[in-house]
């Protein structure tokens, strides 16, 4: 009984957090002197309006999902990761980057080659993080952050030095990927395969945390490391584990941006997909479940940001600041845990007795 | 590189240490006060780029330079407080918060920023020592890093006064009792929480100095990549400080002359390797942290209610 009143909780209070968040972006947008109905209808119809901007908002989705499990996993193992971004953009460059040593074999099997270098260049970078985290007790969320930063360094150095694409003027890439290593798209829609990698990726690591024995470990670790020593739970490599999934999901990410979207590895791969991940995993409470839903909703509001550009003359950051008070009022909102459910009872408690 | 060309450098490097190492210094010092209270504030990134944004705004709009550096520390002191009100919420993490207010604070900084990225504002004055020592002789790049601005004897002289006020005064014991023992400050009837917010909103009010460094000194302009960083990077420069101020500032000193190696060889026409110059402060302060960290005892100074730390 109480679980369900549980779960019901952990579902409605991130529903009027975002709420909540949107109805403060009105709030500011209304004080800037511009409608904020408008303002809300936009991001409704820029996000899920009809099926070209859904089917906009599903292609921002896919890398969120994967994004937001670089944040997910290693906090279930304890560890408060950001680097995301970071991560996100070594992917990608390794993608891109593969080809020039060694010419993958044309078609699904060379994507897959492709995709493995990302993942594995994502993993390394965040395992890093926990690695040190575990090895000299460096605080994981600036170090995976300053590792971020780092990565973003060697990628630009990379991609508009030694392997610009000599044809690439304004702007600096590496050589575009051969047709037939790129990901397509799903039928006849605008959206690739990477929406479907995404959501089986989610849905691997629900399973890997529910399921099997080590993903039970890894709770337990991030749950109370006095207990998992005690075990005798080998905590160090759990953690590392966690940290090089959640990575190379990242890493992933990066690739399936390459691969699907930019075909070379460029500065449009580096938008804060990486950052909005981090957003995205706290809303949905870390769990993989929940991570493609929010995803959707959060790809929406990057899809409808264009729009209120466009319409209502915001600047640009406009998305950022509606994503900023959300994550505020997500965090908030965990000070109403356990209320929510008094005020019910108390509602419910005279009715029992009148009846 | 020739010899020339290598003094050159080097007289860049030492003036960049105080150009760069400015916003360093304030956001350190102001994340001192924070974490000596036993909270960590990750967002002051996000308190910076308002601040920097807000006091390149005032000082745009009023034309004075020193309504700019007001209105930067009254900005960083309400993008903080807001972060101390969202940590004294039960069940809410500090590293979390601090997550949420670096994107807040940068997302605000851009919104109202965009109108601000042309135009030229009045800039902090600078004291050019240069002269008293050469009498204006000097070559340019002598007195030019020689010219200091007037934040950064008011950075120095907060140091001292942080230094000795945490150490002599009722409101210096009091913010360490509650850094270091919330219990014990509860028992003597303090608000732990109160403390808190209070030092979180002074720490982002001398943060927000940092970034009217920024905007109004070096570089001096306000963009969207004025600040990658350096908010975070003093965060942890906090730790390598032991949380003393007048380390703090010798720590600031020595990541400016790290932030300032790009440009400077930069100017002397060495371009190879933009980037990875200007990724040297985030390798050097990951170095120090893996130096200075140990998983298996608490540092020396550190406040014991930090969370952090633990």
């Amino acid at each position: 009984m109480s679980s369900t009143r549980d779960t019901l909780e952990s579902i409605a209070l991130p529903i009027l957090a975002l709420a909540g968040g949107v109805a403060l972006f009105g709030v500011f947008v209304w004080f800037g002197g511009r409608d904020p109905l408008q303002a809300w209808g936009l991001l409704f119809r820029g996000a899920f309006g009809d099926a070209f901007s859904f089917q906009n908002t599903l292609q921002r989705a896919a890398p969120l999902m994967l994004t937001a499990l670089c944040v997910a996993l290693p906090q279930r193992a304890g560890l408060t990761v950001i680097g995301g971004e970071g991560a996100l953009a070594l992917g990608g460059l390794a993608c891109a980057a593969l080809p020039y040593l060694w010419a993958p074999p044309a078609g699904t099997t060379g994507t897959v080659v492709l995709m493995a270098a990302a993942a594995l260049a994502g993993a390394a970078w965040v395992a890093l993080a926990g690695f040190l985290r575990q090895w000299r007790g460096v605080n994981e969320t600036i170090s995976s952050l300053l590792l971020g930063y780092i990565a973003i360094a060697l990628f630009k150095h990379v991609v508009e030095g030694p392997l610009r694409d000599p044809a690439s003027l304004n702007k600096p890439s590496t050589l575009p990927l051969e047709e037939a290593l790129r990901i397509g798209t799903i039928g006849s829609h605008d959206v690739h395969w990477g929406l479907v990698i995404g959501i089986v990726a989610c849905m691997a690591a629900a399973l890997w945390l529910g399921a099997t024995t080590h993903g039970f470990a890894t709770r337990v670790v991030g749950g109370n490391l006095r207990a998992a020593q005690l075990v005798g739970l080998p905590a160090t490599r759990l953690v590392v584990t966690a940290c090089a999934l959640g990575g190379a999901a990242a890493g992933l990410a990066g690739g399936i941006e390459v691969a699907a979207v930019h075909t070379a590895a460029n500065a449009s791969l580096i938008v804060g997909l990486g950052y909005t991940g981090i957003l995205v995993s706290f809303v949905a409470r870390h769990n993989p479940l929940a991570i493609p839903p929010v995803a959707i909703l959060f790809g929406g509001f990057l899809a409808a940001g264009s729009l209120l550009q466009r319409r209502m003359g915001l600047p640009d950051a406009s998305v950022q600041v509606l994503m900023g008070f959300c994550f505020v009022l997500i965090l908030a909102s965990e000070a109403l845990r356990g209320r929510l459910g008094v005020q019910w009872r108390a509602a419910a408690g005279p009715k029992a007795v009148t009846a | 590189m020739s010899l020339d060309a290598t003094i050159d450098v080097l007289i860049a490097v030492l003036g960049g240490a105080i150009r760069v190492g400015t916003p360093f210094l304030f956001v350190s010092l102001g994340e001192c006060i924070t974490e000596k209270s036993g909270r960590i504030n990750l967002g002051l990134e996000g308190v910076l780029v308002f601040s920097a944004m807000a006091g390149f705004g005032a000082s745009y709009l009023t034309g004075l330079w020193w309504m700019g550096v007001l209105a930067a520390a009254f900005s960083g002191g309400l993008i903080a407080a807001l972060h101390g009100l969202v940590c004294s919420l039960p069940r809410v993490n500090d590293i979390a918060a601090g997550i949420a207010i670096m994107g807040l604070g940068g997302g605000l900084a851009f919104y109202f920023g965009k109108p601000l990225i042309q135009p030229q504002a009045p800039q902090i004055p600078t004291i050019a020592l240069g002269d008293w020592f050469g009498g204006g002789s000097g070559s340019g790049a002598v007195s030019s890093a020689l010219s200091i601005n007037v934040l950064f004897p008011l950075g120095v002289l907060l140091a001292l006064l942080l230094a000795w006020g945490l150490a002599n005064t009722a409101w210096g014991l009091k913010l360490r009792m509650v850094g270091d023992s919330a219990d014990a400050a509860r028992a003597l009837g303090t608000s732990v929480n109160g403390v808190r917010i209070a030092a979180t909103t002074a720490g982002g009010c001398i943060a927000g100095l940092g970034g009217a460094s920024l905007s109004l000194y070096y570089p001096g302009s306000w963009n969207e990549g004025l600040s990658s960083g350096q908010g975070l990077i003093a965060v942890a420069l906090v730790i390598f400080a032991r949380w003393q101020p007048m380390r703090c500032l010798w720590a600031a000193l020595l990541f400016g002359g790290a932030g300032a190696l790009g440009p400077a060889l930069q100017s002397v026409g060495v371009t190879g390797g933009y980037y990875l110059f200007n990724a040297v402060p985030y390798v050097l302060t990951l170095a120090i942290l893996v130096w200075t960290c140990s998983p298996r005892r608490s540092l020396v100074g550190a406040p014991q209610e930090l969370g952090v730390m633990r």
